[in-house]
């Protein structure tokens, strides 16, 4: 690797890409030798995507040479690329659902797949080889998260691989999950395969990468031995600010349960969808209860329940309290006059309306604010709120009469948030808070979240992000299988309490068993 | 019920299903490659005009349902133009493309109406046809009947069992994935619409050619939207659709079956027949959703642009 007169297995020279309005790419320089994994660092929206779908062909530099084991080449589309050896593992998972292993595989493999009978025994062969069990039969629908990420992998590999790109494995991964990857990934190393490893979680990035590529902004901000670096050096590159970037909150405890579950149970007709059972938690006024999780383990049913997207019949109506009442068969309407404010993990749809505009979306949830009088609506008063929160939250847009689509995703989730949290609700329950939203915005939305819970509000966070679980809440929990662990003060919680408990191990104590409440 | 009776029954349940099957056939691999064409029924009739005109001035049957599929080809290059090139709704130009094929074939037809022609006869294999209650239904049927079958096995193969059947899956699923993969989405898209528009072109010839050799107005009779319903029916698999235009075959014919009988219903209740089961079948498994979820194509009627 570190021969000077070996070739480099891809060297990027001033690669640039710009979209109408925002330069993605500026002259970008980067290099990959043989064995070797690098790390591309960098905040969302710091070029990383446009980047690797460069390298995979989806999208064609404006200018720059792309120099593949010495020579250079001129990438036009994703098959060109797989047929030099270049494998890309998407976040979001190009498979097919209602095909099998084998059959997703033979799709991406071309006329070289052959038979079935002839394709699966190489499948088990390659992903006994790398550690990842997998069966060829089974179809995707019925995979976990991670099992199709190995299909993903696996389909990379049963070709000869010479660079595989993982677009932030991890992010849907368990701690223990990740370490298994890893594993696979040395090991693919050590036969030669060079590997782009895209996250901006510091810890990973140290532990597995040989080098690094930090992008700020479109450019490189630096090139960097992970190993040799602290996370404040690597963040400093990323973000381009030192302070406030990891901020301690004080942590509270308090008693006057505001939000009540006892005993939800629900069965969810999809056939994809997880189903929960005998979900038990209470949040009180003036804490923020934490939830982790990986993706589709119950958590989008959770919240619509919570939310009065879906109703329970009327009997059942006790199962779901706030303050006392029951509110489990009520409308969303109805359960956000009793004092909920809600933000829901997808922005564009379901938070917000993407045609509309700032103002509109504004209305939508806040219309109790004295926005309507006798059925009409108080245009003056609608533009004042949308203002409002666009001062307030720091959202970057020309006005409050912008679409919600033309936001960026960052920009879009501080507007939703400070719409519910200037509602001043009794109870907020929020999905993914700074899902895709930069340092700087996390932090403005952390700090509101800190400043409701002070001012008296019941808090409910459901996030991936176990970073941001551990510095915000004041208890933990972690959702597997659509049933939720017990709750633990933050404090007494390790990590790997937690990384066990979205494992589904809820009674394996490993920490200090906590106070009983 | 004596054998006979219950043989001509069978053999004029094929008769009547297999318009139905062809066009759904043709709906079916356009649905899986997740384009939802509602112009069935247009280029059907499209078709029927054409292989009659055809046939009735070159004297050739076998000209007139070559025509005939290229006219509904025809028909179906305009949609996959609008639909598919152009991304505008496919609901709305589905609607429009029937509206037009209804209005075009008439226009083209009037000269033509009434006129006779002697059209396919039945073709009875020696032996075979002579098997007791389903020997007529499988081996004394016209020649348009036994390609129908052909085609069927056909199309049961390549969906089952080809790589170009899991291919048409993958891009009605997964467009963006499938276009990530390098699969020529939009190319595969609009031949299963063109495949569609051909079947629906054949269908129509069948009617005009075959099954009553004459050409009426409209006298598809809403067969094109009874097969989109079958292909629902059917919940998009293959074999489900083979049972499902044969069994609305059975629907049609049950007000001739009651006068055989002399069954005091009035006929022309038995005639709504299958127009009443396509509504209750659609209403019944529109409720299971699990089942919508497990085998309807994900990306169905949903337009797609590559890079987005």
């Amino acid at each position: 690797m570190s021969n000077p007169d070996s070739i480099a297995r891809l060297q990027l020279r001033k690669i640039s890409k710009r979209y109408p309005g925002c330069l993605a790419n500026d002259a970008i320089d980067l290099s990959i030798q043989p064995g070797e994994i690098h790390a591309l660092l960098g905040e969302n929206g710091a070029g990383k995507s446009t980047l690797m779908k460069i390298i995979y062909g989806v999208t064609a530099a404006d200018s720059g040479e792309v120099i593949w084991q010495g020579q250079r080449i001129n990438l036009r589309n994703p098959a060109q690329a797989r047929s030099l050896g270049i494998g890309m593992v998407f976040q979001h998972f190009s498979l097919f659902e209602t095909l099998t292993v084998a059959q997703n595989i033979a799709l991406a493999m071309g006329a070289t797949a052959g038979t079935p009978a002839q394709l699966e025994p190489r499948i088990r062969e390659v992903s006994r080889r790398y550690g990842m069990a997998l069966e060829p039969q089974r179809l995707v629908h019925s995979l976990s998260i991670g099992e199709r990420q190995r299909v993903e992998i696996i389909r990379c590999l049963m070709q000869d691989i010479r660079l595989l790109i993982l677009d932030e494995p991890t992010s849907v991964l368990t701690p223990a999950e990740a370490e298994e990857l890893f594993v696979t990934l040395r090991r693919l190393a050590s036969e030669g395969c060079s590997i782009l490893f895209i996250s901006h979680k510091l810890g990973e990035v140290r532990g597995l990468c040989h080098s690094a590529t930090v992008l700020r902004g479109g450019r490189v901000s630096g090139h960097c031995t992970p190993a040799h670096c602290s996370d404040r050096e690597l963040a400093q590159l990323m973000v381009g600010e030192a302070a406030g970037l990891i901020t301690d909150y004080p942590k509270v405890s308090a008693d006057n349960a505001f939000l009540q579950i006892n005993q939800l149970s629900w069965h969810n007709p999809d056939p994809f969808g997880c189903s929960l059972r005998d979900i038990e938690l209470e949040v009180c006024s003036g804490e923020i209860v934490g939830i982790a999780g990986v993706a589709g383990n119950g958590q989008d049913e959770w919240l619509a329940l919570l939310s009065g997207e879906t109703q329970l019949p009327r009997q059942q109506g006790e199962t779901i309290r706030f303050d006392g009442q029951p509110v489990a068969h009520l409308r969303p309407d109805a359960r956000r006059r009793l004092g909920l404010a809600f933000v829901p993990a997808e922005r564009l749809g379901h938070g917000a309306v993407p045609q509309l505009s700032l103002a509109d979306n504004a209305l939508l949830s806040a219309f109790q604010q004295g926005l309507v009088s006798h059925g009409l609506i108080r245009r003056r008063k609608v533009e004042q709120l949308a203002e409002a929160i666009i001062r307030r939250f720091g959202v970057k847009t020309p006005d409050s009469k912008t679409s919600a689509r033309s936001l960026s995703g960052g920009n879009l989730q501080k507007f939703i948030l400070g719409r519910e949290i200037l509602q001043q609700p009794k109870l907020l329950v929020a999905a993914h808070p700074t899902w895709g939203v930069d340092v700087g915005a996390a932090t403005t939305i952390h700090r509101a979240l800190i400043a409701l819970r002070d001012a008296g509000a019941a808090i409910l966070v459901v996030s991936e992000d176990l970073d941001e679980l551990f510095q915000i809440s004041d208890r933990l929990g972690a959702l597997c299988g659509g049933r939720l662990s017990a709750l633990r003060p933050t404090v007494e919680t390790r990590l790997s309490d937690v990384g066990a408990w979205m494992a589904g191990q809820f009674d394996a104590p490993q920490s200090p068993a906590p106070a009983p409440v | 019920m004596d054998i006979d009776l219950l043989s001509n029954i069978f053999y004029a349940m094929v008769r009547c299903g297999t318009p139905l099957l062809l066009v759904a056939l043709g709906e079916l691999v356009c649905e899986k490659s997740g384009v939802l064409n509602l112009g069935q029924e247009g280029m059907m009739l499209f078709g029927a005009v054409i292989g009659f005109i055809v046939a009735f001035n070159s004297g050739h049957l076998w000209l007139g349902v070559l025509l005939a599929m290229t006219a509904g080809m025809l028909l179906s290059a305009l949609f996959a133009l609008v639909a598919l090139v152009f991304n505008a709704n496919q609901v709305a130009t589905g609607l429009a493309l029937t509206i037009f094929g209804v209005g075009l074939s008439s226009f083209v037809g009037a000269a033509w109406v009434g006129k006779p022609l002697a059209g396919f006869e039945p073709l009875a294999i020696p032996y075979l046809s002579d098997i007791p209650l389903i020997g007529r239904m499988l081996f004394a049927q016209d020649l348009l009947v036994y390609l129908s079958f052909a085609l069927f096995a056909l199309v049961a193969w390549v969906i089952v069992k080809s790589r170009v059947g899991l291919i048409i899956q993958a891009v009605g699923e997964n467009p963006d994935a499938a276009s990530a993969m390098g699969l020529p989405v939009l190319r595969v898209r609009t031949l299963a619409v063109l495949f569609g528009g051909a079947m629906a072109g054949l269908a129509g010839a069948y009617l005009s050619l075959a099954y009553t050799p004459m050409w009426a107005e409209n006298m598809s009779a809403g067969r094109g939207w009874i097969a989109l319903a079958l292909v629902v029916f059917a919940s998009w698999r293959v074999w489900r659709l083979l049972l499902g235009a044969y069994l609305f075959g059975l629907a049609s014919i049950l007000h001739l079956v009651a006068q055989g009988l002399g069954l005091a219903i009035p006929s022309s209740l038995l005639a709504m027949l299958p127009y009443a089961a396509t509504i209750v079948v659609l209403v019944l498994l529109s409720r299971d959703a699990v089942r919508t979820r497990l085998y309807a194509p994900v990306s169905l009627g949903q337009p797609w642009q590559a890079g987005h």
